[in-house]
């Protein structure tokens, strides 16, 4: 019975014909247990899952290093300690220490280790004698908060870097250490493919709405339930060319969405409330291009800008680029915070849900690991542990006091 | 699981070999603390008006007499194949009159580890890197703040790919500086033969 099983089975199918179909079939098993991704009826798999615990808006390294730890790729990918307030330095520096041990932070096992291409010259910065006084004060905010800086004077200067054209400048600050520049794609696809490997699932699209409901009061509860209290609970996630779109449900939202965190506080109603009450006071922001000056309406490159305005200084400074020739240019938005130029972190006293990190206005790449690792601190132990920076947060904006960096770059 | 482990036991046993001596930097004071860090990790150096050089063998057993010379500075260290890395340098720190430093084929000196070294910019005199596999050209450039450096060997540099060009950048950059290169391959063979194998495609 065997046998005539057998010979019945050759002379239906024969040679390699018999292969492909066994190799058909085996597929067809494997789809039809329970396991496999096949489904009768047509879904888009890109679309976002119906729950989630956080969702983090933007995909930019910090909101990436926000899920690793607890605007990007078109950035110039510098990080320097040059900063005048002690926490940019201490955030700096702490990223510094990140990326010197990347491979032990983001490494995943069996993947290549992660190559940044950093580059380790440092920042230099030029002060003439009105401003040198502000130099000198930065210097030992920076030197107290361990930032490894030099001062050098003009003479030294010319030693130093004898291209430079010392016209005119009375004193110079120079990075010496955990200072440089870098790929940020390569960093950005480390948080990612860390992220992903530890279970976060991606999705590209457009949140266009986001639906409040209101804090129901718990029966034990000790404090008086206040109407006003809002939580961003349900996510509008729109796709990409196409109507489709999912309402993500999830508890907590993260909003690292850089140049566009303004549209998402205001579909909450941020800023559309009367003027004198704390829903009538808008996140600020803007979109920007890269440097502040040209014209934003559109990502075009403003070729004249650089012309006039900044190749006669480039020129003047370093007397090498009189023959410079630029050889490719690019647009993108910039994360400005029009209010102080310097980073938003922390909840919103009304909307108790979601999180900000947002607002770095240009610093947010080399700010990265700290704040993420910052952000996921507040989400999970709900204080800061390592990095103190409740000097970021948003209340600084209600009480129209802005956190200032002198000498803003 | 087991792999995890396993590197992850690499990397402690790394960081223990190159933990700050604070212990005994408290009780015998820096320069014997450095001396005692060259040593447990195989190394070899010299104090400063001596001639003798205190080595550790293969099995890491060495004399005790270093402890003879309290308060000497160190003024040549040879860490050739051993473990330093960026934290361990934290133990030489002190040593401000180090001159020469050889690095010969350290696994663990990267380009963090060399911009570390503007500690050291106004005494060194002599820096060893050849057969470092982790030093990149981005390393290279924080070699800059080294004013004082007559002799550097960048031989066998497997992480920079393009080593003529690096080294006229490099002695472009420490004019004072002799800069020997050796181990690498100049020649232009490869391209030469790419171009004529598209002759023939064309013809």
């Amino acid at each position: 019975m065997w046998r005539r099983l057998q010979v019945k089975v050759g002379l239906g199918f024969c040679g390699s014909d018999l292969e492909t179909h066994m190799e058909a079939m085996r597929k067809k098993a494997m789809d039809a247990l329970p396991g496999s991704s096949w489904t009768p009826l047509e879904i888009n798999p890109n679309l976002p899952p119906e729950r989630a615990d956080i969702v983090i808006v933007g995909g930019g390294v910090v909101g990436w290093s926000i899920y690793s730890q607890a605007s990007t790729v078109l950035s110039g990918g510098g990080i320097r300690q040059q900063f005048s307030l002690p926490e940019n330095i201490h955030l700096s520096l702490a990223s510094a220490d990140f990326l010197r041990n990347i491979n032990e932070h983001l490494g995943v096992l069996n993947e290549d280790p992660i190559d940044l291409q950093f580059n380790q010259s440092g920042y230099l910065f030029l002060a003439s004698e009105a401003v040198a006084h502000i130099m000198e004060e930065n210097y030992s905010t920076q030197r107290y908060a361990g930032a490894k800086v030099s001062l050098l004077s003009p003479t030294q200067l010319k030693e130093k870097f004898p291209w430079v054209n010392t016209e005119g400048v009375v004193l110079a600050s120079y990075g010496l250490e955990n200072e440089g520049w870098f790929d940020p794609w390569s960093l950005l696809n480390a948080f990612k493919r860390k992220a992903i490997s530890m279970g976060a699932i991606q999705c590209c699209g457009e949140v266009t709405g986001s639906l409040q409901l209101k804090v129901k009061s718990l029966y034990f509860s000790f404090f008086p339930t206040s109407d006003d209290g809002m939580s961003a609970c349900v996510e509008q996630v729109q796709m990409p060319n196409s109507l489709e779109y999912q309402p993500v449900e999830c508890a907590i939202v993260v909003n690292a969405a850089g140049a566009f965190s303004g549209k998402l506080t205001e579909m909450l109603g941020i800023g559309f409330g009367p003027k004198q009450s704390i829903a009538g006071i808008p996140l600020p922001f803007l979109n920007l291009n890269y440097a502040a000056e040209p014209d934003v309406s559109n990502l075009e490159v403003d070729h004249s800008f650089f012309q006039e305005n900044v190749w006669p200084h480039l020129a003047f400074r370093v007397p090498a680029f009189e023959k410079l020739k630029v050889t490719s240019a690019w647009a993108g938005f910039y994360d400005y915070n029009t209010f102080d130029q310097n980073a938003i972190i922390g909840t919103h006293p009304l909307i108790n849900n979601m999180y900000f990190a947002t607002g770095f206005s240009g610093h947010g790449l080399q700010h990265s690991p700290a704040v993420g690792r910052a952000v996921a601190e507040l989400i999970l132990d709900g204080n800061y542990k390592t990095l103190d920076l409740s000097g970021f947060s948003f209340n600084r904006i209600l009480t129209q006091e802005p956190k200032l960096e002198t000498n803003i770059v | 699981m087991l792999l995890r482990w396993r590197s992850q036991a690499k990397r402690s046993q790394l960081q223990k070999k190159n933990v700050y001596y604070s212990y005994t930097e408290s009780f015998y004071g820096p320069d014997i603390a450095s001396a005692y860090y060259i040593l447990s990790l195989k190394g070899g150096f010299r104090y400063v008006g001596q001639s003798e050089w205190f080595r550790a063998n293969q099995r890491g057993k060495f004399s005790w007499d270093f402890l003879n010379h309290k308060n000497t500075p160190i003024e040549e260290a040879d860490m050739s194949y051993t473990i330093i890395n960026y934290t361990g340098l934290e133990n030489l720190e002190r040593q401000r009159s180090l001159r020469t430093l050889k690095l010969k084929g350290c696994p663990e000196v990267d380009d963090w580890f060399l911009a570390r070294l503007h500690l050291f910019q106004d005494s060194l005199e002599e820096l060893d890197i050849s057969h470092c596999p982790r030093i990149t050209t981005g390393g290279l450039a924080a070699l800059r703040n080294l004013k004082g450096l007559k002799h550097l060997n960048v031989s066998s540099l497997p992480g920079i790919s393009n080593p003529g060009l690096v080294i006229i950048l490099l002695e472009e950059m420490l004019p004072q500086c002799q800069i020997t290169a050796n181990g690498y391959d100049h020649n232009l063979r490869k391209v030469e033969e790419e171009e004529e194998e598209q002759m023939q495609r064309q013809r």
